[in-house]
């Protein structure tokens, strides 16, 4: 099978993040710090990483500047040529933090928010995080780095689209990306809370529009959709092991970072491999390379060049078998596990407050305050 | 014909990077969330957008280096092309 040289890397370098978020990508059983990788372990991902080709690094976790050799990384990393992006809460950034950052030569940073309402937005994140963000925005827009920002959306800020942009748009992103929730790790754990009704949504993509109009010269925006409302899947990247992959704080290696969900595969660590070794010779990497891995009605469906049969992570989760189509898809034969849920959410929520959902904020299982016989019942599969 | 003038001098617009990749042994133009393969004649003339050539200057030192006196049309059409997609920019 011909195996195509990956564009990018993203490095979880720590899972240690002061932020609490319901919908956390992370695994819900995160690295330990004590397991994390050592500054001179991540140089040699990154040199080997250089060598294989990929050209871009993200610089995640968790939250990155948790680390205090980042600036280190990050001068390294621009030494091999890569582009440096720095995912960021914003929490603890300071003038000086931030000229570190520079010097050593960061490239683009990307910060998170939860919402445009500092009350809301603190609830979300399970911490006081809200007016530190603002400052940090302006902090990375002075010290000259473009801004990126992101912010997940779910039932309890989905209202709030245009408000978000607004704020975006005031603190200077050039960037923004709305995305809907995708239900891994933490985020399915607490999908009863998370989900969106159908219309919300439907506000909430009018919202989007009327935003979009409004400042389509300042700031570019993507709406990353919510695919439980979809009727085909979102494509999975590239393809699985194909353009990007991601190290998690103690070296192992994964297509995306959703990905250690699936406990059927097993993933290699870099303090045993070599990452080229990993990306070309793996099974895991290989386990859904090209198509011939497929189930029907993917292995004969057209769509398959496209999407790929959708999400392998969403597949194991929901459907058990990671080779099955995404349940998101109309024809997959798992597809009552998507509607089913959908159904019995919007008839609980025949209400008409689409504007306000100002319902005291539900009990998340906060990620990294997940109590372990507390969550994994009933919603999750 | 077109909006800049051809002795302005031009250089990548930040954070725009540029790279030869040996992996795959192509010119890469690095952006944030993107990256661009270029073929050998967009990275020739990108890796002249260094701030001390104008686009009279870049022309000339493509038809030297490719022995053609008729690139001026070509050149001048990725160059706007890069300017409109915020790739280059003309110096202050
Ligand atoms: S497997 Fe799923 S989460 Fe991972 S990249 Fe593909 S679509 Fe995304
Ligand atoms: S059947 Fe498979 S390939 Fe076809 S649209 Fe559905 S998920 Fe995609």
């Amino acid at each position: 099978m011909s195996v195509s040289i990956p564009y990018a890397l993203s490095a979880e370098i720590t899972h240690r993040c002061p932020l609490h978020c319901a919908y956390c990508s992370n695994p819900v059983e995160l690295a330990k710090r004590e397991h994390e990788l050592s500054t001179q372990e991540w140089i040699r991902v990154f040199t080997e990483a250089s060598e294989l080709g990929v050209v871009q690094l993200h610089l995640t976790g968790g939250e990155p500047l948790m680390r205090p050799d980042v600036d280190q990384l990050i001068r390294q990393a621009r030494e091999l040529g890569f582009f440096v992006n720095v995912i960021t809460s914003g929490v603890g950034v300071t003038e000086k933090r931030m000229q570190q950052l520079v010097d050593a030569g960061v490239d683009s940073m990307q910060l998170s928010i939860q919402a445009s309402e500092p009350g809301l937005a603190d609830a979300i994140a399970g911490s006081r995080a809200h007016e530190f963000k603002q400052k940090t925005a302006a902090l990375i827009r002075e010290a000259g780095i473009p801004l990126h920002m992101n912010v997940v959306l779910h039932r309890q800020n989905i209202h709030l689209v245009e408000e978000i942009i607004e704020m975006c748009v005031s603190w200077g992103a050039i960037r923004l990306e709305l995305a809907n929730t995708q239900y891994y790790g933490w985020a399915l754990l607490n999908r009863q809370h998370l989900l969106p009704t159908r219309a919300q949504l439907a506000a909430a993509e009018e919202a989007f529009f009327r935003a979009k109009a409004r400042f389509d010269r300042q700031i570019e925006l993507i709406w990353v959709l919510p695919d439980y409302y979809e009727d085909f899947p979102k494509p999975c990247m590239g393809g699985w092991g194909e353009i990007s992959m991601t190290v998690t704080p103690d070296g192992t290696v994964l297509p995306c970072t959703a990905a250690s969900s699936i406990h059927t595969l097993t993933f290699e660590s870099v303090k045993e491999r070599s990452l080229e070794w990993i990306w070309r010779e793996s099974a895991a990497f290989n386990s859904f390379r090209g198509f011939d891995w497929m189930a029907e009605p993917c292995r004969s469906c057209e769509h398959r060049f496209r999407d790929f049969g959708g999400c392998r992570c969403q597949a194991y989760l929901l459907a058990g078998d990671a080779r099955q189509a995404d349940p998101v898809c109309q024809w997959s034969p798992h597809h009552e596990l998507i509607s089913d849920i959908l159904s019995s959410l919007n008839q609980d929520h025949d209400e008409p407050s689409v504007t306000a959902p100002h319902r005291p904020v539900p009990s998340y299982s906060y990620r990294g305050r997940f109590k372990k016989n507390g969550g994994m019942t009933g919603d999750h599969i | 014909m077109i909006a800049w003038g051809q002795r302005e001098q031009l250089r990548l617009r930040s954070p725009a990077r540029l790279k030869f990749d040996k992996a795959r042994q192509t010119d890469m133009l690095l952006l944030p969330e993107r990256v661009v393969n270029l073929n050998p004649t967009a990275g020739a003339i990108l890796w002249l957008c260094d701030g001390t050539r104008s686009a009279h200057q870049i022309i000339g030192e493509l038809e030297a280096k490719y022995n053609q006196s008729n690139l001026q049309e070509d050149v001048l059409e990725f160059l706007t092309q890069a300017i409109e997609r915020g790739w280059i920019e003309k110096c202050p």
